[in-house]
């Protein structure tokens, strides 16, 4: 139904919107009976539950509006790591929305999807962004600005593991990113820097919610390097005991989503299953991962939404040569992050 | 009749002991579930009906009370299998089948869950052969099951043998000799004697059936509603800022826990007291 | 018969694996075991028992072996000479080792005033024994972790004093104390029952003092059964994972213990790796396991005999 092919954002929503009518006019055929009660199994990562809750109840409105037919969307959440190694053995995803590339990536090296997964809808199919930002507490008392002011001895920082978490993958990548900016490039510099940051990080949580819960339930630490939208969460859930810092630069965190190719067949769930995530690119689906404090892609929404997502420099993925070369050289075994961080104890 | 600390101890040193075992205790044992439940009832009571009340912890409970049930059917039948087989008849390689019998007991619940993925995963040996037949057993509730059953294994059958060995064959000899039938001798000879203990390893295996984590989290797909279990909810609520939720649903368990141990110090007691009189007599 | 009756162990039912109480094979009366018994059935439980073993204990081994040989050898030791995989296999040990003694310690203690002493709520306290048995791991990691969290009713108290539990090493060690206590206490508390309390009350009018007391008189008589709660402890400590991984910082060579490796190593796609730390670990733990059944015979024999 999508092609194989990049698509422009606007021609995406309409046809995100065609596509939606035709497919379920598809599934609705192919459902001899109006009325059937299907469902959708979405396999995501942590920070994204109050996101999709919203999402998958306005999604099985609409479809019930277009096909008269029942859809129950369920989640599954956790680390993104954990969620893709699950999938990869067998749960049953007909959709996963996962923390970066690299995970679904893995899924489709497993033969469950298209290697050329992230060609299939807009935006390298991430059809929301975020970024990683600093969660301090509340009148910032340790005057924390920027990157290098995590590195100040007696400053304690919150992160979650880059070997088990997306989240804090992102997190390492945007300190590197900053370091290597601000060193001229220098790897060794940067290394350095990324040393000297985990020797402040006395907490290494699993996942990207474990930290966050560290850093505001527990009270442990001074800065949480985390997702903008984790961060917004934790604040509209601890009150005024928070406030978000902007670094000057970070890196653009982009979300992939995709449907697992083999499942749907075999379940028949195809067309539900991509007119689920197209419809992700439609206006209102946009208002709904802004309203989550996901960065929408559509300018319009973005927009209407400027005054809660500052502009922030940002470099991407690419700058270190794509997931599966970033994934190789800071967190396989022996990379950057297991050089820096063995040493940094 | 044999408490033979009739005459206990007293004095500085002895008070001195007690105190520190209680203290200890009290650190350790106590404060623990004192804090389950002052953390549920925290916000209040209609925060912890709340808690409870949610569809997801709902089916969560339900799930754990059929993976719960399912585990305690195949504990027993497998539970008497074993035991008759290893306290009445001597055979080569009786130990062996101790020794495997115990080893879910020493085998780290992960490695248990993990064992089951490499087998029944979409890679494992299984895999292929299960997709073909469109078979779900890991992320689904066969593998659930399987996982709970791989840690409850020998509860039941460890303590039925002992019982079994205890209170020898004569009995059961003498009704096979009178003419009893082999399904009659087992019903009527042999399970009434073997109640209290049979009751006693099915409150153990019970307790940990409900409770087990390890294993079921790594074989389960934490699918909100479908496949969580009660100890995973309960994850899945702690993780999600919502922590009355996550002590509602363990102050469950947590009850749970104190009927077990209820149960098992009356369990205790007759069965003691059934073992005195069988020595009497 | 009856005579066999009267031996048989323990007043209190040891509240968990009653090894103890099996009969080693060749400690096995022949006499109730006859060769060709005249009871029926034994086909039929033998088959149910090798089957239900099978499909639940030995397939699911095999699995994982197999995979982990299908890492190779030169696979196998690298994994061995990572610092990650050593740093939680000395984690586990380390915390688990020290767990254990402190089971034994304080289990050895409380076996003891449970047994030779009487308190109001002595009963109660009897049950409470039992609760880390009882009690989900899930839950006890949570409780543990909110009672001992800076902000937590203990945390409160230890952190004016710069000690850290929660999400520290030391909460690791806190979590599998308490998994492993009852089985100190439950081991040692049949033998002190059937120790006659007029020894140590003969050692008193003699004049000893306490420590002799203990040293001489206790302590031999009840050693073998507290090593072995002591190993059950260490065996139970080592393979512990829902009520740590609340309570840890789970920070690689610091606090990340083996199981919680395991499950890293699933989540990073590593299979082989996973499969063969389960190995390491399942070799591990039947190394304890044998240790047990050896200190059982020991514990065994001067009944049995």
């Amino acid at each position: 139904m999508v092609g194989k092919y990049p698509l422009s954002r606007r021609a995406a929503v309409r046809l995100g919107a065609a596509g939606l009518g035709a497919s379920a006019f598809a599934a609705r055929r192919s459902s001899a009976l109006a009325g059937v009660r299907k469902t959708l199994l979405n396999v995501s990562y942590d920070p994204t539950r109050e996101l999709y809750a919203d999402y998958d109840s306005a999604f099985a409105t609409l479809w019930k509006r277009k096909t008269g037919d029942d859809l129950a969307v369920r989640v599954s959440n956790g680390g993104s790591g954990a969620q893709a190694r699950a999938v990869i053995s067998g749960l049953d995803a007909d959709i996963v929305t996962l923390a970066l590339a690299y995970d679904i990536d893995a899924i489709a090296k497993s033969g469950l999807l298209s290697t050329a997964w992230q060609e299939r809808l807009p935006d390298n199919s991430t059809p929301y962004t975020s970024t990683i930002v600093f969660l301090v507490r509340a009148g910032n008392p340790r005057g924390i600005k920027d990157w290098p002011d995590l590195i100040r001895s007696g400053v304690q920082v919150v992160m979650p593991s880059p070997k088990t978490s997306g989240g804090a993958r992102w997190g390492f990548l945007a300190a590197y990113g900053w370091a290597l900016e601000e060193y001229g490039g220098s790897p060794a510099k940067a290394d350095a820097y990324a040393k000297a940051l985990l020797q402040n990080v006395p907490v290494l949580d699993a996942g990207s919610r474990g930290a966050t819960l560290t850093f505001t339930r527990r009270g442990i630490g001074d800065v949480l390097i985390s997702w903008e939208n984790e961060a917004h969460l934790a604040i509209a859930q601890g009150g005024k005991n928070f406030e978000i810092v902007t670094p000057s630069i970070s890196i653009l965190a982009e979300p992939p989503v995709a449907v697992v190719d083999k499942v749907a067949d075999r379940r028949g769930t195809r067309a539900i299953a991509e007119a689920y995530l197209q419809n992700l690119y439609t206006p209102a689906s946009q208002e709904i991962c802004a309203r989550h404090f996901y960065r929408p892609r559509l300018t319009e929404v973005a927009q209407r939404f400027a005054a809660q997502f500052p502009a922030i420099k940002m470099f991407t993925i690419a700058t270190f040569g794509g997931w599966t070369t970033a994934q190789q050289r800071f967190f396989a075994d022996g990379g950057v992050f297991d050089q820096v961080y063995g040493g940094s104890r | 009749m044999r408490d033979r600390a009739a005459s206990p101890h007293q004095g500085g040193w002895t008070i001195a002991l007690i105190a520190v075992a209680l203290l200890f205790m009290t650190l350790f044992l106590l404060l623990p579930l004192v804090t389950v439940f002052a953390q549920a009832f925290a916000s209040g009571i209609p925060a912890y009906l709340a808690g409870i009340a949610d569809p997801n912890a709902l089916s969560a409970i339900r799930l754990t009370l059929l993976v719960a049930a399912v585990t305690l059917v195949v504990n027993v039948i497998f539970g008497l299998a074993a035991s008759w087989c290893l306290a009445r008849f001597a055979f080569p390689g009786r130990s062996l089948i101790l020794t495997v019998l115990d080893l879910p007991f020493s085998v780290s619940p992960v490695v248990a869950g993990l064992m089951l993925v490499l087998l029944y995963g979409r890679q494992g040996w299984f895999g292929q052969w299960l997709e073909t037949h469109d078979l779900r057993i890991i992320f689904a509730l066969p593998g659930m099951i399987i996982a709970t059953i791989f840690v409850t294994l020998p509860f039941v059958a460890r303590e039925l043998i002992p019982l079994m060995q205890e209170q020898g064959a004569e009995e059961e000899e003498a009704a096979i000799l009178l003419g009893a039938s082999g399904w009659q001798t087992f019903l009527r000879v042999t399970l009434p004697k073997l109640r209290w203990g049979l009751l006693y390893g099915v409150l153990l295996s019970n307790a940990r059936a409900m409770g087990e984590f390890g294993a079921v989290s790594v074989v389960s797909g934490n699918i909100l509603g479908l496949t969580d279990t009660m100890p995973l909810h309960i994850r899945a609520m702690y993780d999600d800022y919502n922590i009355v939720a996550a002590f509602a649903v363990a102050s469950l368990l947590a009850c749970l826990a104190l009927l077990t141990l209820v149960a098992k110090t009356i369990l205790e007691r007759r069965f003691l007291g059934a073992q005195r009189e069988a020595r009497i007599a | 018969m009856t005579e066999a009756g009267r031996e048989a162990p323990s007043p209190a039912l040891p509240a968990h694996p009653r090894r103890d109480a099996v009969l080693p094979v060749r400690q096995r009366r022949v006499g109730w075991f006859p060769r060709h018994s005249i009871l029926p059935g034994f086909g039929l439980s033998l088959g149910i028992t090798l089957l239900v073993l099978s499909i639940i204990v030995l397939l699911p081994l095999a699995a994982m072996m197999g995979d982990a040989t299908s890492l190779g050898w030169s696979g196998f030791t690298k994994l061995l000479a990572s610092p990650r995989v050593q740093g939680a296999f000395r984690v586990s040990l380390v915390c688990s080792l020290l767990a254990a003694v402190t089971s034994a310690i304080f289990g050895l203690l409380i076996a003891w005033v449970l047994v030779r002493t009487r308190f109001p709520g002595r009963r109660l306290a009897d049950a409470m024994v039992d609760l880390p048995f009882a009690l989900p791991t899930a839950v006890a990691g949570i409780a543990l972790s909110t009672l001992y969290a800076p902000n937590g009713w203990l945390g409160a108290l230890l952190a004016p004093l710069g000690i850290h539990v929660a999400y520290t090493v030391a909460g690791v060690y806190v979590a599998l104390t308490f998994v492993g206590l009852p089985f100190v206490v439950r081991s040692v508390q049949p033998v002190l029952q059937d120790l006659e309390a007029e020894q140590e009350e003969a050692a008193t009018t003699l004049g000893a003092n306490p420590l002799q007391i203990f040293r001489r008189v206790l302590l031999p008589a009840i050693l073998p059964s507290l090593c072995s709660g002591f190993a059950m402890a260490f065996a139970r400590a080592l393979g512990e994972y829902g009520s740590v991984i609340f309570i840890s910082s789970n920070r690689p060579m610091q606090s990340e213990i083996v199981p919680l490796l395991i499950v890293n190593r699933l989540e990073e796609f590593d299979f082989n790796g996973a499969a063969a730390i389960g190995t390491l670990m399942l070799v591990l733990s039947f190394c304890v396991l044998l240790g047990i059944t050896l200190l059982q015979r020991l514990t065994l024999s001067p009944r049995h005999a």
